[in-house]
């Protein structure tokens, strides 16, 4: 069986006036019908663009220099703009990070939604309308009909993330790529949307990938998990396997950081320093500066390599491999 | 307006006597004497001012020194000559405006969008009388096009005469409005570009486009929508300018508007005309901001008060 999405390889590159940014470094992966991806990794390590680049949204002048994007076995990086612009919406659906945002002010939430019904299918507007107040039911709006003739300013951001999650779901679509969609709203909303997508995806067979900087949200969510650290993959495998014996540093700082995961009253783990500049990467490990376990083989770029089964990680020195040092262990 | 009428009224009373400009140099002291007390010109200034504001409430802004009219009349009889100039200059420099500037913003890194850039440079830094001199100049009297000056035949539409339903009258409009929609154009093209630029960095646009819409509904609907609200404000603060100071490319091509009875008035120190030219401008931006303010809450929801809940 193919996968939904198989990602092979995948560079996006930004030319800037100093030098080229690649914000999307060799990165490969594949999810599966029903399968939820939790993508984490901090600011800049190139989790939306790799986002952006399997719909093909990536604002020139960046690109996508090299890899595959296949999906359900059609090459998207080679198609045309109008069979994307057919995929996209329909086929491959996203979802943005801050709901005050993806919603156009100027124009009524009905309008937003039928103009997606109709760009991929040729429906009557009731019909279309329709579909968008059974859609709209379906993520818990209340009195969807009256709704839709609103602004998006009168909903509250809970809402309206309701709203562009239902935009997404109008064609129900075999692919949803959600870029931290719940960072901006408040736990409990949080919660139920994630309790809702959660559900969605195992009754319609909807591949997901959740990208996201919380390894909390992705705990409870997702099935697997990618960590990307200045455009690289730097660990991937299943939740629970990364979560309870994470091999990478960086993932491991990534866990202590999250309150709750260490014992209470601990100084919660702090990564020391600064994700490196993406115009100028260090030559091997892009994570060798922060890395209390560096030493000179650290200087040539670790392979992402099957440490236990479905368990990947890119590092000289994984955990199982090089187990904690008295001093680690104490900090 | 109540405090403009008061500026007006004693700047032009400062300024000079107009009955050394009325009256002939042989006249006698008694002719004088008998000008002025017909036209109220022996009163002091507060009592002067006392009667002009009493028969203003009642809309008569007293007689023109000059034509021996009602002001009001005069003016009113040349307004629709510069409302329909500046109109049309306005819609013209709004439909070239907007779409060139959002071409601009869009692809701003074309070539093409950097010549309409610079191309509003030159329109914006132009002087207004400069480029209505060099119209002239080519399409007047060196290639015989368009005739320079007047306002040629018109039609009557409803009692006012207008121009723009005749060919001829619009060989006559072409070049005053091209002239005043010059810069009001650039001004456009560079207000389109640079909200366009702002709004297609907007999530929105991103989301309209993971939407599957084309490029066509994007940027018609999604992206201009957005772009018409300062435009809209901007536009109508232009019009009311550009209806008071119609007055260069008025007395340029001799067009026979309320500015060039403005100039006319302020020559002969026709204090009433002056004074009611002022108050007919200031009684016409008000409505202008009013129109703009109910256009604002069609093109934006936000602003809609009475949905504010």
């Amino acid at each position: 069986m193919t996968a939904t999405l198989q990602v092979d390889n995948l560079e996006t590159q930004f030319p800037t006036r100093d030098g080229i940014v690649r914000a999307v470094d060799g990165v490969s992966f594949s999810v599966e019908a029903g399968e939820i991806l939790g993508l984490v990794g901090e600011s800049g390590s190139g989790k939306s663009i790799t986002g952006f680049s399997i719909l093909g949204l990536i604002d020139p002048p960046g690109r996508i220099a090299a890899g595959s994007v296949r999906f359900k076995g059609e090459e998207l990086t080679t198609a045309s703009p109008d069979r994307l612009r057919s995929l996209r919406g329909a086929r491959i659906a996203m979802i943005f990070q801050d709901p005050m945002m993806t919603l156009n002010p100027v124009l009524r939430v009905d309008t937003q939604m039928i103009e997606t019904v109709q760009a991929h299918e040729k429906v009557s507007e009731a019909a279309a309308r329709a579909r968008c107040i059974e859609t709209l039911q379906s993520v818990g709006i209340a009195a969807p009909e009256d709704r839709l003739k609103s602004y998006p300013h009168q909903f509250s951001g809970g809402m309206r993330q309701r709203i562009a999650i239902a935009t997404a779901l109008l064609h129900k679509p075999d692919l949803i790529i959600a870029d931290e969609p719940t960072t901006a709203l408040d736990v409990t909303i949080q919660g139920q949307i994630l309790y809702e997508m959660r559900k969605l995806c195992r009754d319609t067979g909807t591949a997901l990938i959740w990208i996201t900087h919380d390894l909390s949200v992705v705990a409870g969510l997702a099935d697997r998990i990618m960590v990307m650290y200045a455009g690289k993959i730097v660990e991937t495998g299943a939740i629970a396997t990364v979560i309870e014996r994470p091999q990478h540093p960086y993932t491991r700082g990534l866990i202590g950081s999250v309150p709750g995961a260490m014992p209470r009253g601990k100084r919660l783990f702090q990564i020391p320093g600064m994700a490196p500049a993406p115009l100028n990467l260090p030559p091997g490990c892009r994570f060798k500066a922060r890395c209390g376990r560096a030493d000179a083989v650290c200087d040539t770029m670790p392979e992402l390599t099957e440490l236990n089964p479905g368990h990947k990680a890119r590092c000289h020195h994984p955990f199982d491999a090089m187990p904690l040092s008295p001093a680690e262990v104490a900090s | 307006m109540a405090v403009m009428s008061v500026l007006v009224f004693v700047g032009i009373y400062m300024i000079g006597d107009p009955l050394a400009i009325l009256v002939s140099p042989e006249a006698t002291e008694l002719d004088r004497e008998a000008i002025a007390r017909s036209l109220g010109l022996d009163r002091p200034m507060w009592e002067q001012y006392l009667t002009f504001v009493l028969s203003a409430l009642k809309g008569e802004f007293g007689k023109s020194f000059v034509f021996g009219q009602p002001a009001i009349n005069l003016i009113l009889e040349r307004m629709p000559a510069t409302l329909e100039l500046a109109l049309i200059a306005t819609f013209f420099s709004v439909v070239i405006g907007v779409p060139l500037g959002l071409y601009a913003g869009l692809r701003h890194e074309t070539v093409t969008a950097r010549a309409i850039m610079a191309g509003s440079v030159l329109g914006f830094s132009l002087p207004n009388f400069w480029v209505g001199l060099m119209l002239i100049m080519v399409f007047a009297v060196q290639l015989g096009w368009l005739p320079a000056s007047g306002r040629g035949p018109t039609m009557e539409v409803l009692g006012i005469h207008v121009s723009f339903l005749s060919l001829a009258g619009w060989k006559y409009l072409a070049l005053p409005a091209l002239t005043l929609g010059l810069s009001k154009c650039a001004l456009i093209i560079r207000l389109a570009r640079a909200t366009a630029r702002e709004v297609m960095l907007m999530d929105y646009v991103k989301f309209a486009r993971a939407k599957g819409l084309n490029e066509r509904r994007v940027i018609g609907v999604h992206i201009l929508k957005n772009i018409m609200v300062p435009i809209t404000t901007v536009t109508g603060l232009e019009l009311g300018s550009l209806i008071a100071f119609a007055v260069i490319t008025e007395t340029i091509f001799s067009w026979p508007g309320m500015g060039k009875l403005l100039i006319d008035s302020i020559v002969h120190l026709d204090r009433p005309v002056v004074v009611a030219y002022l108050i007919v401008v200031v009684f016409l931006l008000v409505i202008i901001s009013l129109i703009v303010d109910i256009l604002y809450s069609v093109l934006d929801p936000r602003v809609r008060l009475g949905e504010a809940k």
